[in-house]
C-alpha cells in the first residue's frame, strides 16, 4: 500500500514542516516514507508544496500524478493540486482562504477553516499543523499519537517550548475534520 | 574480497537493494536529505578533506560539511570558486589524503579540467554532481542533463572516471563509501552522480554509516626523507611516454569495465518492454512499470548503477525476449545513446525524456511505454 499525500500553500504556512512531521510519524511507525519540499523559486512568495509518499514497500516515483491526499491552503494550490487527487482519495480545503468549490464530485472534500482554527490556537502559522490534524481524523495514515511525538522530535530541543502549541493545533483539526466547525464571520 | 565484492549479488552484476531500503531493519532509524546523508556518508568512511563552493540543489552538503567537519577535526574549505575547490582537492588527494568534492551541474563544467588532470595523475579524488537543469545556469530544478558530461568526460584526453548513480538515498549512502573503494583501488577520480530530488529529498536510513579500512598510499606525496622522491604528473612530453601511461590507463579502464559494471532490475521476468532509467527517473519508471503490470502490460526496470562503465552486456540479456526498449531520462536523449549501443540494433529503442528541472510522471512514462510497443520504437521523443 502506497499513499501520497500533497500539502500546499503559500510560503510561511509551515508546509513543509507539517510534512516533515507526517514523514517523522510514519517513520516512526515503521513505514517507508519519502518526503520532498519544493525548493524552487516559487518558494519565494508564491506557492509552496511538500510531498510526502508513505508506503509498506520500497517507493516508487518521487513526483506524484495522481495524489491520494490534497491540503490545498490557498487559492493557488487548490488550481494546482485539487485535480491531481485521485479517483476516492481526499482534499483538505482551507476554507478560510478558498472560497471556491473543488468541482469534483469523485473524491471526497473536507472544508475546514484552517487558519481560523490556527487562530484560535495561538497563532495563523500552525494552519498547516491544523490542515494535518485534519487530514489524519479523515485519512488514518499515521496515529494521532505517532504525530505528538513526530512533533517533539521535529521541533527538536530548540523548539521545544513550542511542542504543546503545535499539538493543540493538531487536536483542533483532528477534531474539526469529524465535527465541522463554524467559520468565524468575516471581518 | 572487498565489501563491493560482498554487495553482488551475483555474478552479472546485478545487485541488492541498499541495506537500509524496505525490508531492512526498522528501528532506531532517522529521516536525512539526500545532500546530508552523503555528507555524513563520507565522514563516517574517513574522508579528510572536503573542498566546495555553494550551489542549489546541493547547498545543505556543503553546509554539513562546514558544520561536522571541524568538529571532526578535519580540513573543511569553502574555496573562492569551483576551480580553486577542485585543485585544492587535487593537491589534498596527492599528499594521499581521502578528499570529497561536490558541485552541481554549471559548477561541475568549471571542475572539468581538473577532472582531466586528475585523471592523467591518477588521483583517487571523489566527486559529487546534484544536477540541476541546464544549459547555462539552467534552473535550480531536478535534471540529468550531465550524462554525457559525466559518462563520456568532463576535460580532455583520453580517460573517464566511474559514474555511480544512486536513485535512493540509502543507496547514495552505500555508493558514496563503494566510490572511495573504488577510487583507491583503481587510483582514479570517481563521480557519483544525483539529481535534485535526491539532494533535497528525506528517507529514513539507519544512522549507523559504514566505515571504510585505509592502507598507506604507496605513491602518495608526503615527503621522501628515506627513500626516493615520488612524481604524480600528467604531463609527459615524449608522445612515446605519453602513449605508454594512455595505454596503461587503458589498462585500468578495461579492467573496471570487466570487474565492476553494477545494476539493478525489476520485474524482468519475460518482459515485452524494458524501461531503462537511472536515479530519480528509474523511480518514476518503477511506478511506472507497475501501473503497466496492473493492465496486463510485460513491463520491466533495468537501472544501471554504473553509468561508467555502462552495464551493456546485462541488458543485452535481459532485453533478448522483449519486443521494445525505452529510454526514461530528465534530459533530451543522452542515456538512451548508450542504451542503442547497448542493444546493437536488436530492437527498436525508444525515448522518454523530460528537461530543463520537469520530472516524467509515471502515467507519461506509461503512455510512451504503450507507443513505444505500438509503434515498434518509431517514435523517437
Amino acid at each position: 500500500m502506497e499513499r501520497s499525500t500533497v500539502i500546499a500553500g503559500f510560503g510561511g504556512q509551515g508546509i513543509l514542516f507539517a510534512g516533515k512531521v507526517l514523514a517523522e510519524a510514519a517513520m516512526l511507525e515503521g513505514r517507508e516514507v519519502l518526503w520532498i519540499p519544493s525548493y524552487g523559486p516559487e518558494m519565494r512568495g508564491g506557492t509552496a508544496s511538500c510531498t510526502v509518499i508513505i508506503a509498506d514497500k520500497t517507493i516508487g516515483s518521487p513526483v506524484v500524478d495522481r495524489a491520494d491526499h490534497a491540503v490545498a491552503l490557498n487559492p493557488p494550490s487548490m488550481a494546482k493540486y485539487g485535480p491531481i487527487v485521485a479517483k476516492g482519495g481526499l482534499l483538505v480545503v482551507n476554507t478560510t482562504l478558498i472560497e471556491a468549490q473543488a468541482g469534483r464530485d469523485d473524491i471526497e472534500v473536507l472544508e475546514v477553516p484552517c487558519t481560523a482554527v490556527a487562530q484560535r490556537a495561538g497563532d495563523d502559522k500552525l494552519v498547516s499543523v491544523v490542515a494535518l490534524g485534519a487530514l489524519i481524523g479523515r485519512r488514518r495514515l499515521v496515529e494521532p499519537e505517532t504525530v505528538h511525538r513526530a512533533l517533539a522530535i521535529v521541533l527538536g530541543d530548540r523548539h521545544a517550548d513550542m511542542v504543546e502549541m503545535d499539538a493543540a493545533a493538531f487536536d483542533a483539526g483532528f477534531a474539526a475534520s469529524l465535527e465541522p466547525v463554524a467559520a468565524p464571520p468575516r471581518a | 574480497m572487498t565489501a563491493l565484492d560482498r554487495r553482488a549479488d551475483s555474478r552479472d552484476g546485478s545487485v541488492a537493494p541498499a541495506r537500509s531500503d524496505a525490508g531492512a531493519r526498522r528501528v532506531d532509524r532517522v529521516l536525512m536529505k539526500g545532500n546530508e546523508a552523503i555528507a555524513e556518508a563520507a565522514i563516517a568512511v574517513g574522508c579528510d578533506a572536503y573542498f566546495g563552493y555553494p550551489i542549489t540543489p546541493q547547498a545543505e552538503l556543503l553546509e554539513w560539511m562546514a558544520r561536522r567537519m571541524p568538529e571532526e577535526g578535519r580540513v573543511f574549505v569553502q574555496a573562492e570558486s569551483e576551480l580553486a575547490a577542485i585543485n585544492m582537492a587535487l593537491g589534498a588527494s596527492a599528499a594521499g589524503a581521502r578528499v570529497l568534492v561536490s558541485s552541481s551541474s554549471p559548477g561541475i563544467s568549471l571542475m572539468a579540467e581538473a577532472m582531466s588532470y586528475m585523471a592523467g595523475s591518477r588521483l583517487p579524488v571523489v566527486l559529487v554532481n546534484v544536477m540541476r537543469g541546464g544549459p547555462g545556469l539552467g534552473s535550480i530544478g531536478a535534471a540529468q542533463g550531465d550524462y554525457l558530461q559525466a559518462t563520456k568526460g568532463h576535460g580532455h584526453g583520453d580517460y573517464h572516471v566511474p559514474v555511480l548513480a544512486p536513485s535512493s538515498i540509502a543507496e547514495a549512502i552505500d555508493l558514496v563509501r563503494d566510490a572511495f573503494i573504488l577510487a583507491e583501488r583503481y587510483r582514479t577520480p570517481v563521480m557519483i552522480l544525483a539529481d535534485g530530488i535526491l539532494g533535497q529529498a528525506m528517507e529514513p536510513v539507519a544512522p549507523a554509516f559504514r566505515t571504510l579500512e585505509r592502507q598507506r598510499p604507496d605513491w602518495a606525496l608526503e615527503g621522501a626523507e628515506g627513500r626516493p622522491p615520488r612524481v604524480l604528473k600528467s604531463l609527459h612530453l615524449r608522445p612515446e611516454d605519453l602513449e605508454e601511461q594512455d595505454l596503461a590507463l587503458q589498462r585500468v579502464y578495461d579492467e573496471i569495465r570487466r570487474s565492476e559494471q553494477r545494476w539493478a532490475g525489476e520485474r524482468l521476468d519475460d518482459p515485452d518492454i524494458v524501461l531503462v532509467a537511472y536515479g530519480s527517473a528509474a523511480r518514476v519508471a518503477r511506478t511506472a512499470v507497475e501501473r503497466l503490470r496492473e493492465d496486463g502490460v510485460g513491463a520491466g526496470l533495468f537501472r544501471p548503477i554504473t553509468l561508467w562503465p555502462f552495464p551493456s552486456e546485462p541488458l543485452r540479456h535481459v532485453a533478448r525476449g522483449a519486443r521494445a526498449v525505452l529510454a526514461v531520462e530528465m534530459s533530451a536523449g543522452q542515456l538512451v545513446e548508450d542504451v542503442r549501443l547497448a542493444i546493437e540494433g536488436a530492437l527498436p529503442v525508444s525515448l522518454h525524456g523530460r528537461m530543463g528541472g520537469m520530472v516524467p510522471s509515471p502515467d507519461g512514462v506509461v503512455e510512451a511505454a504503450r507507443r513505444a510497443l505500438s509503434t515498434g520504437g518509431e517514435d523517437g521523443r
